[in-house]
């Protein structure tokens, strides 16, 4: 009936061409960013994404049995990692984020982030229904997320930890349990906050805070950061200084004009325009994220698709607002734009996840109690 | 159990497949809403900072990427009266540090000083005046570099934070030490200059304003108008590319009316002597020149006054810092008696009436001695000027009073200032009965008529108050001196004397020189042109310290003469005053070539040289071969630097006030002119041997 080959037109397009376009996009201003210079981060940036696509597309070929078998294991696995990282860096004598496998530095507490969203979908998914209101829906779950989330907090990496701790609330928030325990946590958060704020966070940490509040008290050491990026997405205006002519990243005023602030660096160049066409794709592949949820069958589906949509989500709007200034300088990249080999993995793992489970509404007819 | 139950149905609510999904569907719905709402959150804050706020941002990122560096102006010239340059500007390679930018100014400028082979005295000023930088404030390494050392510094800055190379201007001084005095100097703005103008200018690394002189006074006519260079840097600061460059707009020159090369001679002429030449254009007033010596070199100041140097200084007795034209005070001498002649023939004396010298005169129980001991025999008013006779001041200065001669010397000039472009003149002292007792309480004596009338006691001049004395004597108008040339000017108005008694006080001068008089060998080498002239030995301690001509310097007479030429016609005037020369001896051979220069620049030139043989050098030579000798000597440990240059001229003022005042105040005694004080022109100088007793001539008591 059409041209175009069937297992071509299977694939979720609606998402994957404003991916692709993006990633393109990501590649222009990395290669602006990179002086000029296709090698600098550009060619990389594009050859992860086409490798990491590759293994996304091997994932949608995986069965959900085997994705649940696999869930306890591979959080155990990333966690054992997690264990081993901290045990080298203090023997080290150090914060150490990374594990050398040799052929690649692997960051095991961003494997944590698609990982504590597998595990608390396979806990959900297969704890019995009614015990979702008891502190057995409860406990486990908790520990579940705590744990990987202390051992980063001890690296210490607040960004990430916040991304896996969000992506355990969001799947958790999912799967049913009551709106009171919510509502009751948020207040504690409310109470506890100030104080883990003045006794938990490292001094360099409070100090982004504080900074972020008031930028200009410290205009050549953190606030430098923020203040820099306004200027760079500000100057750009409604279209931007035109392609490679972005004078706060090519000057070098904005700091981590490749990573961390390359929103900010796209902006100077693209403008207004630039921007939107960002959040624009974002929308797109999100909302289809969460349609692939929706369209589940099952609970354990839904709740890894909604979580995996959750986790990219968190990136961006902390990665977007840190460089428009609503949010304070916490180490967060911006997926598919960003350079750098483990954001794009693990942003890739949750596409890879979302492209799976979309494989499986296809595959099984809509069931209520199939699960 | 009902209440039991109760609470369990409300602690667990039933709970399936069916109110689970439908929680999911209700709970993904808020979080799908929740992420489009922080999405239109994130859109409206990038048309926020993009779109309204771009305007803001857009200023900001173009501050940060383009730095706007001032270009110093090149400062207008001084000019001499034929337009020839006695301050201009040299291009050259420089280079400033700005210490508040430097990471180890110590060890940075140690390093330049290497690069440069600076010489240890002059790296040791340089590490003083960066570690008492404030703010912003650049401090001069060096100027004058060759393109070499230039380009070493420039390979290196990217390790060198704070240290500026440039090229750029210097200011330039054909004939330093001579024009030291009148023109002043350029240096660096101190904290202090920048406190009072906020000028960004003053704090651009090689720009210098004016520290002292017509430097100093036309600041604004001189400074220009900076340029600008804009050009795009990085974070770090490394320039990336020149975006504009706005040339600077030169200064305005300011032509003066000295003439270079009379001034240039007359300094060079006074030689080891310390002292000054003040030549005017008669009709018109023209400085033509204003020499003091010793001097500095005001090339070797523009990047502050090196503390060997300024100690250097310092420690000389003749005070090469002082602008003796207008801040040394000098008993004027004998060279006051034209004026006070004219006050006599004012007041109706007749030029012809006579009085007998003896050696001396009595007045009440004293007896006031002329220099010539032996006596000039009937003296009248030609024969007082020319042969200098005391007795005949003496006896007609009792009949006429001293209002009436202190009323002719503040109109010759004495005791005025005048108006010229100058930070301050000293007015000197022109005694009279009002003020002496307003001054020290004491009525007038008659001692102190004496010894006014003969330039001594309280009589205090400048060289510039002699010279417009002698111009006003030569033309009988009212000449006022200036500095600037502008267009014509009225001619003076008349001093109301009249034209027979100026006719007849300029023949007398001339007869000083030309005739019988005490100046024979003042008479200028140029056919045709007769100089006048009066001498004057003005004696700083009683006779019984120093013989004035030998000793100790600072007790030998001072050497005056005023003089115009043609004395009939009289076209220049001038005065020479040379401090402790022993005698007008040591004065009126100056002004005798000096004047000689204008009318035979090559004759008068030819005697230079010969004196300069002996001198070692010309002025300029010699103050660096003097430094060398003290610097070597001092080494690099000097004596400690004021503060600012103000400071150094404040006190060198200070001391030349303490010093007039110490002066003045040893006039309240009885003045005993030293026998042989007035060399004549026979060259016998008369016997020592005093036919008057020296009756109560120590006696100031009154």
């Amino acid at each position: 009936m059409s041209i175009v080959p069937a297992p071509v037109a299977r694939q979720p397009w609606r998402m994957l061409i404003p991916l692709i376009a993006l990633v393109i996009f990501g590649a222009l201003v990395l290669y602006s960013a990179g002086a000029g210079d296709w090698n600098r981060y550009a060619t990389s940036h594009l050859i992860r994404f086409g490798v990491f696509l590759v293994m996304a597309a091997i994932m949608t070929q995986l069965r959900r049995e085997f994705v649940q078998f696999m869930a306890y294991p591979a959080y155990v696995v990333v966690l054992i990692m997690l264990i081993a990282v901290e045990a080298i860096g203090f023997v080290g004598g150090g914060a150490q984020r990374w594990l050398d496998l040799g052929f690649i530095q692997l960051q095991p507490s961003e494997l944590m982030k698609p990982a504590i969203v597998l595990v608390l979908a396979r806990f959900y998914g297969a704890l019995p229904h009614g015990l979702i209101p008891t502190w057995r829906a409860l406990v486990p779950a908790g520990a579940i997320v705590a744990f990987p989330m202390a051992l980063v907090l001890l690296q210490p990496d607040l960004g990430t930890a916040l991304a896996i701790g969000f992506g355990g609330v969001t799947v958790m928030f999912l799967a049913g349990l009551p709106l009171t325990w919510f509502v009751g946590a948020g207040a504690a958060a409310a109470v506890i906050a100030p104080l883990a704020f003045f006794f938990g966070l490292h001094e360099y940490q409070q100090k982004r805070v504080f900074v972020f509040l008031d930028p200009e008290s410290d205009p050549l050491g953190d606030g430098y950061h923020i203040t820099q990026s306004k200027i760079a997405i500000g100057s750009g205006g409604g279209f931007g200084k035109g392609f490679g002519e972005g004078t706060q990243s090519h000057l070098s005023y904005l700091p981590e004009p490749h990573t961390d602030f390359v929103f900010a660096t796209m902006a100077e160049e693209w403008g207004f325009a630039g921007g939107l066409f960002v959040l624009f794709v974002f929308a797109m592949v999100l909302s289809w994220g969460l349609s692939v949820a929706r369209r589940s069958k099952d609970r354990f589906a839904k709740l890894l698709a909604a979580g995996m949509t959750a986790t990219i989500f968190f990136y961006v709007a902390i990665n977007l607002m840190m460089v428009m200034g609503l949010a304070p300088v916490v180490g967060i990249p911006l997926p598919f734009l960003s350079h750098g080999g483990s954001s794009m993995m693990t942003n890739m793992i949750c596409v890879g996840t979302l492209m799976m489970v979309n494989v499986w509404n296809r595959r099984a007819p809509r069931g209520g109690l199939t699960a | 159990m009902r209440l039991g139950r109760a609470r369990r149905a409300r602690r667990r609510p039933f709970v399936s497949a069916t109110t689970l999904d439908s929680a999911f569907s209700r709970r993904s719905f808020a979080i799908g809403t929740a992420m489009g709402g922080i999405g239109a959150l994130l859109a409206g804050r990038l048309a926020w900072l993009s779109i309204a706020q771009n305007e803001k941002y857009q200023l900001e990122s173009e501050s940060n990427r383009v730095n706007l560096s001032l270009i110093p102006p090149r400062r207008g010239w001084i000019l001499d009266r034929d337009g020839a340059p006695l301050a201009s500007n040299r291009a050259d390679f420089r280079v400033d540090v700005v210490p508040e930018r430097m990471a180890d100014a110590q060890a940075t400028v140690a390093k330049l000083g290497e690069i440069l082979a600076l010489a240890p005295d002059v790296l040791a000023d340089v590490q003083k005046r960066v570690a008492g930088a404030v703010g912003n404030q650049p401090v001069e390494v060096a100027t004058g570099l060759d393109y070499e050392q230039f380009a070493a510094i420039s390979v290196r800055l990217p390790d060198m934070h704070g240290v500026i190379p440039q090229r750029g201007f210097s200011r330039f001084y054909p004939t330093g030490p001579s024009v030291g005095h009148l023109i002043g100097y350029v240096g660096p703005a101190n904290a202090e200059e920048y406190a009072r103008d906020k000028n960004p200018l003053l704090i651009t690394p090689g720009y210098k304003i004016g520290k002292d002189g017509l430097e100093k006074q036309f600041e604004r006519r001189l400074r220009g108008v900076p340029g600008a260079r804009r050009v795009e840097v990085t974070a770090a600061g490394r320039i990336v590319r020149e975006l504009e460059t706005r040339e600077d707009v030169q200064g305005k020159p300011i032509q003066l009316t000295i003439d270079g090369p009379l001034q240039d001679y007359a300094a060079r002429r006074i030689g080891l002597e310390s002292g000054s030449v003040v030549m005017l254009d008669c009709e018109t007033g023209e400085m033509l020149c204003m020499a003091s010596m010793p001097s500095f070199d005001p090339n070797s100041f523009s990047a502050g006054i090196g503390s060997v140097e300024y100690a250097m200084l310092r420690d000389d007795e003749r005070v090469p810092l002082r602008n003796k034209i207008l801040k040394g005070l000098y008993p004027p001498g004998s060279t006051v008696k034209p004026m006070v002649s004219m006050a006599f023939l004012k007041e109706g004396l007749d030029p012809k009436q006579t009085v007998f010298c003896g050696g001396g005169l009595r007045v009440g129980n004293r007896v006031f001695r002329c220099w010539k001991r032996g006596g000039h025999g009937t003296v009248d008013m030609a024969k007082g000027i020319y042969q200098s006779c005391d007795v005949y001041f003496y006896h007609f200065a009792q009949a006429i009073g001293m209002d009436p001669i202190a009323a002719m010397a503040r109109r010759c000039g004495m005791g005025q200032t005048f108006d010229l472009p100058v930070a301050s003149q000293f007015f000197g002292t022109v005694p009279d009965p009002a003020w002496k007792l307003k001054k020290y309480d004491r009525p007038w004596a008659s001692f102190d008529t004496v010894n006014a009338t003969i330039g001594q006691g309280y009589m205090l001049a400048n060289p510039l108050q002699l010279a417009v004395m002698a111009a006003r004597i030569a033309t009988g108008r009212h000449v006022e001196p200036k500095l600037v040339k502008s267009g014509k000017r009225a001619p003076f108005a008349a001093a109301d004397f009249s034209p027979e008694h100026v006719a007849l006080v300029r023949q007398a001068m001339s007869d000083v020189v030309n005739g019988p008089g005490t100046a024979g060998r003042a008479k200028l080498p140029v056919p045709e042109v007769l100089m006048a002239g009066k001498t004057g030995t003005a004696q700083v301690v009683g006779l019984n310290l120093s013989d004035g001509k030998s000793g100790p310097w600072k007790y030998r007479d001072h050497g005056l003469f005023i003089f115009f030429a043609p004395f009939d016609r009289p076209k220049y005037a001038g005065a020479v005053v040379i401090e402790h020369g022993g005698g007008s001896g040591a004065a009126y051979p100056i002004a005798r070539d000096v004047m000689t220069f204008l009318f035979d620049p090559a004759k008068a030139l030819d005697a230079l040289r010969g004196f300069e043989e002996g001198w070692g050098g010309t002025a300029q030579q010699r103050l660096a071969t003097k430094y060398a000798a003290y610097a070597a000597a001092a080494g690099i440990e000097a004596a400690p630097l004021p503060r600012s240059e103000a400071d150094i001229f404040a006190r060198v003022d200070a001391e030349a006030r303490v010093q007039a005042n110490r002066t003045e105040q040893q006039g309240g005694r009885t003045f005993e002119p030293r026998p042989e004080a007035n060399p004549v022109s026979t060259g016998t100088i008369p016997g020592a041997a005093p036919t008057v007793p020296a009756a109560g001539a120590g006696g100031n008591a009154m």
